[in-house]
């Protein structure tokens, strides 16, 4: 396969987009206006003696120089927070939570994470099928009564908060309705096993994933119908209805074929906002992921966790982004040569 | 090879360029307005932004701001809409039809800094990557890219957790983190502009880099930049009420997302108060929805090709 | 019996303003083994009669008169019946062939494609049949498993044709075959479709903006102007004793070989083919004239047989054929 130089180009920009990520990562929550030992003990009502701050500082390396290079003086310094932050980064190690005491961060990390991945996983599974089908359908027979609903109903929700439809959804099936639980993972000490687990775990599950299923299925649409109508313009298309193809093979064997290239990094670029869209609706349902702890994080002033959790998601986006470069050479063979 | 003749341009009538550029302009105002007229979406989302501007700008002469004031206010707490209070009340009695009124001035104008902000930083980085070309384009698409990776929300949430809460933050933090979307786009725009020959004209007349960019070059992106900026003002919009019911929000000023947040603080979801949760909600709604249908209708005016379809 | 007939062929395209008239009235035949060369300049009608022939125009695009190929009536049919005839009966060669091909598909498969829909070939035979027809337009055989990228212009060209060739279309529609292409692969392009006309006693309809293309390929020409047939007859006629102005301004700029005066005074034409959305009243072509008369303004002439197999729409040549009837071209 000659997509190999291709493959190892977009490889080599994903490490370099790591770098910046983590660069930025570390610069960012150095940039804190005030001090540091103050906002980690801030708000906890706890009163540090002079040596137990000494020591904190001590503990969380903030003795040493930021960089491993200083101008006044000019000294180079092997030890110094980069270095450091770098090197626990790459080892997995974000040291203790403030807000879980006891607790490392990457502890506090997984166990948020399955919740997340359940509920961002199935909504992305979900919009992108039902996204992609509306826009097939609707960029190709454009101005049809399914085109113009999608149209107006991807107009709708693309303008609407995520949140404010999670607590209107809430209001409405949990408050007045009574169909589904307020919010949460699964009903608290029920201890339900088998499939009344799971049955349990999807009814906490349903509204959280609608709302962000309807939230971003419309741009989805989007995507998939304009880059569909771009292909439809082109002139093979016009080739391929002249030899007589019947008009869904026109469609599925060569349109949609050619307009998915387009649409998949578009798609993958859009993973952030999901991820974004996840924090809001999480804090709305009370769903204990990575979003809610984000939340948490953020109120009580957990910048360690907070940092962890901001790492994960650049890394989550560069990954998706990667993905769909790789899908792209895969089924495009124009990369191929080049 | 004798070739039949490919449209010429138009003769040239002798009148001062100055003045040909006048006419010109005013012409294509007129046109620009004729074709939008008939857009039943613009028209609409038009209709929409004037209402909610004069909502804005009238607000003092609407309703008084005591009625912001807990301490100040009367009503019932949490009462449904009646006659007295259109839109109900708040937990502590303050009408929802006030709290919006005032709300939509902060969104606003949030909504239309934190653009501006963006637009700038935007238009600046994508008109110089897709003049220049080379190491500074490289470089500034890199940059660029780099930004389209971090996620948004996430990004937003963290810059705005270290910087504090104030207006001017806020706008910054939205502003500054959103300009990629428009830098690339703009470089494309641009660098579709370069290779007409006119450009190359306007150089060889000895035009300084600068002068071209934006003598040049920034009037014939300028309607993509329009586009995309009311684009971003719904995405501004979004973005403060998201903050804002993060709790990120500037806490002194009554925005829509802060009474949504507000709202939610204080248990409106389980006390099933639809009117003080669905009212700004409706309003953020529409305010965005509003610009995006005016953004929408403009890009078919600025791209024939999207009108053709 | 002629392979195509054109009757009254009218099309106009949907914009924002309303329909836009791009083909006004239009009639032509073209016999078994003929090539009958369409020119004009772009956006005079001839490229939008090239796929209204087989119904490609865009949605929204309203055709009226009646277009009979191979004997089927191709307004009249339904869409199914229609996509029979697409390839079968009529086939496409798409202008440069940049774009014609899809992208991601093997060009094998693109050729195998329209074999087995119309149930020519399938299976190991179509693909045989399919490298010995890109055998057939000077391409080797192994190159049915690569894409069209990874072919020159010119190339692309040829895998065109050799598609265009696959169902044995009584009537190959060539739409600016060469126009995209530079010079010597145009020459090579050119020389193979005459050829494989020659070779396989092809109809054609050949159009394009390039006049000397025409005259090497062409039996009949006919020349379009704002929508309308100017003027019609057997190629080596028109170009040599153009009558109509429009014919006589575009054969005057071009060179007929071996004379040198013909290139030292090429008779421009003033102006721009008018905005089909503001036709000129009377005949079409009146503002740009050199001979044009008062009552060109008035009226749109009709066409004139002047002479047997000759026809054209001007006034002037009115007074000599004024007993002859009106005729189609």
């Amino acid at each position: 396969m000659g997509g190999r130089r291709y493959v190892i180009r977009k490889i080599m920009q994903a490490l370099a987009t790591l770098v910046f990520i983590l660069l930025f990562n570390f610069f960012l929550f150095r940039i804190m206006p005030s001090d540091p030992v103050k906002l980690l003990t801030k708000g906890k009502g706890v009163q540090l003696t002079q040596g137990a701050q000494e020591q904190l500082i001590i503990d969380l390396g903030l003795d040493k120089p930021v960089l491993p290079i200083s101008l006044r003086p000019l000294a180079l310094h092997a030890d110094n927070q980069l270095f450091q932050y770098v090197g626990d980064t790459l080892t997995g190690d974000f040291g203790p939570s403030l807000l879980f005491q006891g607790r490392s961060v990457v502890d506090v990390f997984l166990t948020a994470l399955w919740p997340t991945l359940l509920l961002v996983g199935g909504a992305t599974i979900l919009m992108t099928i039902i996204g992609l089908y509306l826009g097939i359908r609707g960029g190709w027979s454009r101005g049809s009564r399914l085109d113009t609903g999608s149209m107006g109903f991807s107009l709708l929700f693309y303008s609407m908060p995520d949140f404010w439809l999670a607590m209107m959804l809430l209001v409405l099936f949990s408050t007045y309705l009574g169909w589904f639980p307020s919010g949460g993972y699964s009903t608290p000490n029920a201890d339900l096993s088998g499939l009344a687990h799971i049955v349990d775990v999807m009814n906490h599950l349903f509204l959280p994933i609608v709302t962000l299923t309807v939230g971003y299925l419309g741009e989805y649409y989007l995507i998939m119908r304009s880059s569909l109508l771009d292909v439809l313009g082109e002139e093979y298309i016009t080739t391929v209805r002249a030899k007589g193809i019947r008009e869904d093979s026109v469609l599925w064997g060569h349109a949609v074929r050619n307009a998915l290239l387009p649409t998949i990094s578009q798609i993958a670029l859009g993973f952030g906002f999901i991820l974004g869209g996840a924090i809001t609706v999480e804090l709305v349902f009370s769903y204990p992921g990575l979003g809610l702890l984000t939340i948490q994080a953020l109120d009580s002033q957990d910048f360690r966790l907070l940092q962890g959790l901001f790492l994960f998601a650049s890394v989550a986006v560069l990954l998706s982004n990667l993905a769909a470069d790789l899908l792209y050479s895969w089924f495009d063979p124009r990369v191929k040569e080049a | 090879m004798a070739t039949l003749a490919e449209p010429a341009s138009p003769p040239i009538t002798p009148r001062s360029p100055k003045a040909v550029a006048r006419e010109r302009r005013k012409i294509s105002r007129h046109r620009f307005w004729s074709i939008y007229r008939k857009s039943v979406m613009g028209m609409a989302g038009l209709a929409i932004l004037i209402v909610f501007v004069l909502m804005a700008l009238l607000a003092p002469l609407l309703v008084s701001s005591t009625g912001l004031d807990v301490t100040k206010v009367s009503g019932p707490a949490l009462s449904p809409p009646s006659w007295a209070y259109p839109l109900g009340t708040d937990n502590q009695g303050r009408s929802v039809l006030t709290l919006i009124i005032w709300g939509s001035r902060i969104s606003l104008l949030i909504g239309l800094l934190a653009a501006t902000v963006s637009m700038v930083v935007g238009s600046v980085l994508g008109i110089l990557a897709g003049y220049r070309g080379g190491m500074i384009d490289t470089a500034l698409m890199r940059l660029t890219d780099w930004f389209l990776v971090l996620p948004w929300v996430a990004l937003m949430i963290v810059l705005a957790a270290i910087l504090g809460q104030s207006l001017t933050i806020i706008v910054l933090v939205i502003g500054l983190t959103s300009w990629a979307w428009t830098a690339r786009l703009v470089r494309s725009q641009t660098l579709s502009v370069r290779e007409r020959p006119f450009v190359e004209r306007v150089k060889g007349l000895g035009s300084s880099d600068s002068r071209i960019m934006i003598r040049h070059v920034l009037p014939n992106v300028l309607p993509v930049i329009i586009a995309q900026t009311i684009l971003s003002v719904a995405l501004a919009i979004l973005a403060e009420s998201t903050l804002s019911f993060i709790g990120l929000g500037d806490p002194l000023r009554v925005s829509w997302g802060q009474t949504l947040e507000q709202a939610f603080d204080t248990g409106a979801v389980t006390l099933g108060a639809w009117w003080w949760i669905g009212a700004p909600g409706v309003c953020i709604v529409l305010l965005v929805l509003a610009f995006t249908m005016c953004s929408t209708a403009l890009e078919e005016i600025f791209n024939p090709r999207l009108r053709q379809r | 019996m002629s392979v195509l007939e054109v009757r009254d062929l009218e099309i106009d395209y949907a914009t924002s303003v309303g329909p836009v008239p791009a083909v006004r009235g239009v009639s032509f035949d073209i016999e078994e083994g003929e090539v009958l060369g369409l020119a004009g300049e772009s956006g005079c009608g001839k490229s939008t009669i090239g796929l209204g022939l087989l119904r490609l125009l865009p949605r929204g695009a309203q055709t009226r008169g009646r277009i009979v190929l191979g004997g089927h009536d191709i307004l009249a049919m339904s869409p199914n019946d229609l996509g029979a005839v697409r390839w079968t009966e009529g086939s496409i060669i798409f202008q440069g062939a940049q774009h014609a091909l899809d992208p991601v598909i093997r060009v094998g498969d693109q050729i195998v494609e329209a074999l087995a829909t119309h149930k020519i070939a399938d299976g190991k035979e179509a693909d045989s049949r399919a490298a010995s027809l890109l055998e057939r337009v000077g391409l080797p055989p192994r190159r049915a498993s690569d894409f069209p990228h990874e072919f020159s212009g010119g190339q692309k060209q040829r895998v065109m044709i050799a598609m265009a060739l696959a169902c044995e279309p009584k009537l190959v529609i060539a739409d600016e075959p060469t126009t995209a292409l530079d010079v010597m692969v145009q020459a090579q392009v050119l020389a193979l479709l005459a050829e494989l006309q020659r070779d396989m006693g092809l109809s054609m309809l050949f159009i394009t903006h390039d006049l000397s293309v025409l005259a090497e390929v062409s039996d009949r020409v006919a020349v379009m102007y704002a929508g309308r047939i100017v003027e019609a007859g057997p190629a080596a006629q028109v170009f040599t004793d153009p009558r109509h102005p429009y014919t006589q301004a575009l054969a005057g700029s071009f060179p007929t070989i071996g004379d040198e005066s013909d290139l030292q005074t090429p008779v421009g034409l003033d102006g721009d083919p008018p905005d089909p959305r503001e036709l000129p009243t009377g005949c079409t072509f009146h503002p740009r004239c050199a001979q044009a008369q008062a009552r060109c303004k008035e009226t749109d002439p009709p066409p004139v047989a002047f002479a047997p197999d000759r026809v054209a729409t001007c006034v002037l040549l009115e007074p000599e054929t004024a007993s002859v009837a009106r005729t189609t071209p």
